[in-house]
């Protein structure tokens, strides 16, 4: 087990040297609009030039990869071009407003979509239509339109809920929870859309496997065949859509942090890509990546925890 | 899965499948509706110059806020004195290029390194597989915006961009289709014949692939519109595009003073995605069939016709009696399928029935009835089924409960898919047995221990703890066996309970049968098509044909005397078979002998 996990991570760090280096050869191609945006509108190409040798920027592109590989090993990251704050304390502040978010998204995700899901498939009928009718509505409607509609009806209307900001746990736990409940909100519905249509498949898959009819003819209580016996072997591929959810809400954080103009990992990444501030894309770039191989190598342990056969140790 | 299901269910996807794909589209409103909603939209993007009266980006400062209706202006101005119809048109080309961008490249880059990793394995396939996760990995929307030098600020690049981090959803649902395909008999041969591989690609695996790709090409058009409007929302890109994404923006922002600004971007944006989803949908149901359907786990529906269904007048000296019990499914054509017509059976207490017939008479069906485990589909029209002089039909599930494991038991034909996969066969055997006797979790344990020595499955206390796939068929079978004896029930249904086992196992089954009724007193229904087994172990036969007992007796008589012409004819078919099988004993013997 701990070789397999030691081996996964060390694939993991070799994506994300390479997704690093694609990412700077990229960057590369807007070295001189960096500098100038540092220097403002009105700066001459001399000062561009200075300046851009002043950071090292004209030096052959892979000396400089290297360069800022090594810091990265050491645990230097580097500072941002534009404020000067270092990057790993600027990424995880930010890192821990979009996951405060996130989390607490995905958590609302799993218990409702394997209510409605479960519900769906074993109930049938019009619990199922009802179901498979939410699933869809929230499929529908793209998250834009939901983030902008709710935050028209609660916030600016209703004026329930603060419609922008944000306000951290640790200052003021009623406020925080007030400040992301319609971020939540958002990303639940989308969630929930995907989720529970398949946790509903795959759990009337399950339902019509022999095995059940066996479990029913020793006598066993339908709860415990659908909630013990077939949402347990439907939950393996449900954890996979479940860790694809994480990514895509973490993605799609950059939209919803913009509506309600939190400040987070997305809206974050997104202001510096603006800029051009190398550094600090490339310390986002790395925890990017190193979020998704996380979330898969988490996913790939428990799934071999849940199913048996899956078991890798 | 039994056969006879199985055989019942190729029976209704086949009548299904009669109309094509494309005709079962043009029946589905849904289809229809989205299809032509989408149609019209996009043949308004296609004449916009010829339909709006101003460019998407000419302002004039008359019509700055302009109201709805405002001459030549149909939808009014927005705050920069835009026609807010002429930039709502145009927006439909930006989505619509935008789709058919996004879309093609990741279908083309799905697509192609699809089939080749799915065709050829090995190192072709692992190389591609790491590209893949590498795109996986790479942070979408941030690359979109760290590549804007790049691009321009041109949606179309952008798009184009899109559509490889897209690739991975296309690519893996090639690659998965293509390796089963891969495997196929049809393709084998085709490999054989020499057709080349870009050939059996083209003839052979493409039009498996088509399906799967025209849905998933469906909800990218979507995503790929939904981003560059996402996109266009936060600013990114050129603002001299016309965008849902910054009509949106630039509405919003001017939400309190003119609520419609916002409205019809929205609006029209909801709906194309909206459609889009809807015509997946479509698609999915027309191309793959119909899904399945959830169902409750309930006792199968009992829809008496006017028969008899008052069971209760007990002059049972029978433990099961079934009584003129028939049965039914729909079909897709309206006319149900009669499955059962009539089955009649008696079974003593103690006495051993085998229940014959080839596949597809029924046997099985009669089995489930009995045990009332039917599918939900099943709907019973007429009979009776009592045991011990009690009806069982129209009870509910709840009730049957009661009974089942404890009166009743049932022995699979297939062992493996019988045992839930993600529980130990001990704890498998302790649910069953607590359920059906009240005892602790210790008690139950040491049960169930008890019994796994008595089925004949060595070191008890290592295979308690074994997953199903950890352990062989045979004793999968010993296990499922175990399970069913485990309360000491009165009936047994075994159902073709050695068809799947080895023909040496076959017989230390049988054996084991018979011993563990000797030893419970059980009676046994044994479902069959093998004589062989009837003949072994059997006390009564009752052949079973298109859903009627045709024939039944005394397997010694009815061996003797056949008097169904078909019982005649299973029997001559099964003689020839005997014979032979009684000189590979006498060998089988022979050279144990010489050991």
């Amino acid at each position: 087990m701990t070789s397999y996990i030691l081996r996964r991570l060390a694939t993991g760090i070799i994506l994300a040297v390479l997704v690093t280096l694609i990412t700077f050869w990229l960057l590369s191609f807007s070295f001189d609009g960096v500098v100038a945006n540092i220097l403002g509108p009105a700066s001459s190409v001399d000062a561009v030039h200075v300046l851009k040798s002043e950071l090292g920027l004209d030096r052959p592109l892979l000396v400089q990869y290297f360069e800022w590989l090594w810091g990265v090993l050491r645990g230097d990251f580097g500072v941002s071009y534009f404020t000067s704050e270092s990057v790993q304390k600027a990424v995880s502040v930010r890192l821990g407003v979009t996951l405060s978010i996130v989390l607490v998204a995905l958590a609302l995700t799993v218990v409702v979509s394997v209510f409605l899901g479960v519900l769906a498939a074993s109930r049938a009928g019009a619990v199922d239509r009802l179901a498979q009718g939410t699933s869809l509505l929230g499929n529908l409607l793209p998250t834009l339109l939901i983030a902008i509609g709710l935050v028209v009806v609660f916030a600016l209307n209703l004026r329930w809920l603060p419609a922008t900001g944000f306000t951290p746990f640790s200052e003021d736990p009623r406020r925080w929870a007030a400040s992301i409940t319609i971020p939540v909100i958002v990303l639940v519905i989308n969630g929930v859309a995907n989720m529970s249509a398949q946790i509903r498949g795959t759990m009337i898959g399950e339902l019509q496997k022999d095995y059940v009819r066996t479990l029913r003819t020793r006598g066993i209580p339908a709860w415990s065949i659908v909630y013990r016996h077939a949402l347990r072997n439907a939950a393996a591929p449900a954890l996979v859509v479940l860790s694809l959810e994480f990514i895509s809400m973490f993605g799609g954080a950059l939209i919803i942090e913009n509506v309600f103009a939190l400040p987070g990992f997305g809206s974050f990444a997104f202001n510096s890509s603006l800029q051009g501030d190398i550094p600090v894309i490339m310390g986002v770039t790395v925890f990017s990546v190193m979020l998704v191989v996380s979330v898969n190598l988490l996913t790939d342990v428990v799934n071999g925890w849940l199913n048996p056969k899956a078991r890798l140790f | 899965m039994s056969t006879e299901v199985a055989l019942l269910e190729t029976d209704v996807t086949e009548a299904a499948s009669h109309r094509s794909p494309l005709r079962r589209l043009a029946r589905d409103p849904q289809a229809i509706i989205t299809a032509a909603f989408l149609f019209i939209v996009f043949m308004l993007g296609l004449l916009a110059p010829f339909i709006t009266q101003h460019g998407p980006n000419d302002s004039s400062l008359n019509a700055v806020n302009a109201d709805i209706g405002t001459p030549g202006y149909l939808l009014g101005g927005d705050q920069s004195g835009r026609d807010i119809f002429s930039r709502l048109v145009h927006s439909i080309n930006t989505g619509a290029i935008s789709a058919l961008i996004g879309t093609s490249m990741a279908c083309l880059v799905g697509l192609t390194f699809g089939l080749v990793g799915g065709y050829f394995g090995g190192r072709i396939r692992t190389a591609i597989e790491w590209v893949f996760n590498l795109i996986m990995t790479f942070p979408g929307l941030l690359l979109l915006i760290v590549l804007m030098p790049l691009t321009k600020g041109d949606f179309r690049a952008t798009m184009l961009i899109f559509g490889v981090l897209l690739a991975p959803s296309i690519y893996r649902i090639v690659r998965n289709v293509t390796a089963g395909v891969k495997n196929e008999l049809y393709v084998d041969a085709a490999r054989v014949a020499g057709l080349s591989t870009l050939r059996i690609l083209g003839r052979h695996v493409m039009p498996v692939v088509r399906g799967p790709v025209i849905i998933s090409a469906a909800f990218l058009m979507g995503s790929s519109i939904n981003l560059q409007s996402g996109l266009a929302f936060l600013g990114v890109g050129s603002t001299e595009v016309p965008s849902f994404g910054s009509m949106i923006s630039a509405g919003f922002l001017n939400f309190y003073v003119h609520p419609t600004q916002f409205l019809w971007p929205a609006l029209l944006l909801g709906a194309i995605t909206a459609s889009l989803v809807l015509l997946g949908n479509s698609l999915r149901d027309a191309l793959e069939g119909a899904r399945p359907k959830a169902a409750k786990l309930d006792s199968a529906r009992v829809r008496s016709r006017g028969a008899d269904l008052s069971g209760g007048n007990s002059d049972e000296s029978n433990l099961l009696h079934i009584k003129d019990l028939k049965m039914e499914y729909p079909t897709p054509n309206g006319k149900p399928k009669q499955v059962l017509k009539g089955v009649s059976l008696k079974l003593k207490a103690g006495e051993t029935l085998g229940l014959v017939g080839e596949s597809g008479s029924g046997k099985t069906q009669t089995a489930f009835s009995a045990l009332g485990v039917l599918p939900p589909e099943a709907v019973i029209t007429a009979g009776s089924v009592l045991l011990d002089g009690r009806e069982l039909l129209g009870l509910r599930e709840r009730e049957l409960r009661e009974i089942r494991g404890k009166d009743i038991a049932y022995i699979p034909q297939e062992p493996m898919s019988n045992l839930d996969p993600s529980f130990t066969v001990g704890a498998q055997l302790v649910e069953g047995i607590r359920v059906a006797s009240g005892m602790t979790r210790a008690q139950a344990k040491e049960r169930a221990l008890e019994l796994m020595e008595r089925v004949g499955i060595p070191n008890t206390q290592r295979t308690f703890d074994l997953y199903p796939h950890q352990i062989s068929g045979g004793m999968a079978q010993r296990v499922l066996i175990a399970g069913a004896v485990a309360c000491k029930p009165r009936l047994l249904i075994a159902d073709e309970p050695t068809t799947a086992l080895d023909v040496t196992i076959q017989a230390e089954i049988l054996d084991l049968l018979r011993d563990l009724q000797q030893e419970m007193g059980m009676a046994i229904l044994l479902v069959t098509h093998n004589f062989g087994v009837v003949a072994d172990i059997c006390d009564r036969i009752a052949v079973m044909r298109e859903g009627l007992i045709v024939e039944e007796g005394d397997v010694i008589q009815v061996f003797h005397q056949p008097n169904h012409p078909y019982t005649q004819k299973l029997l001559n078919s099964i003689l020839d078979e005997s014979h032979l099988r009684e000189d590979l004993t006498s060998l089988v013997t022979t050279s144990k002998e010489q050991k």
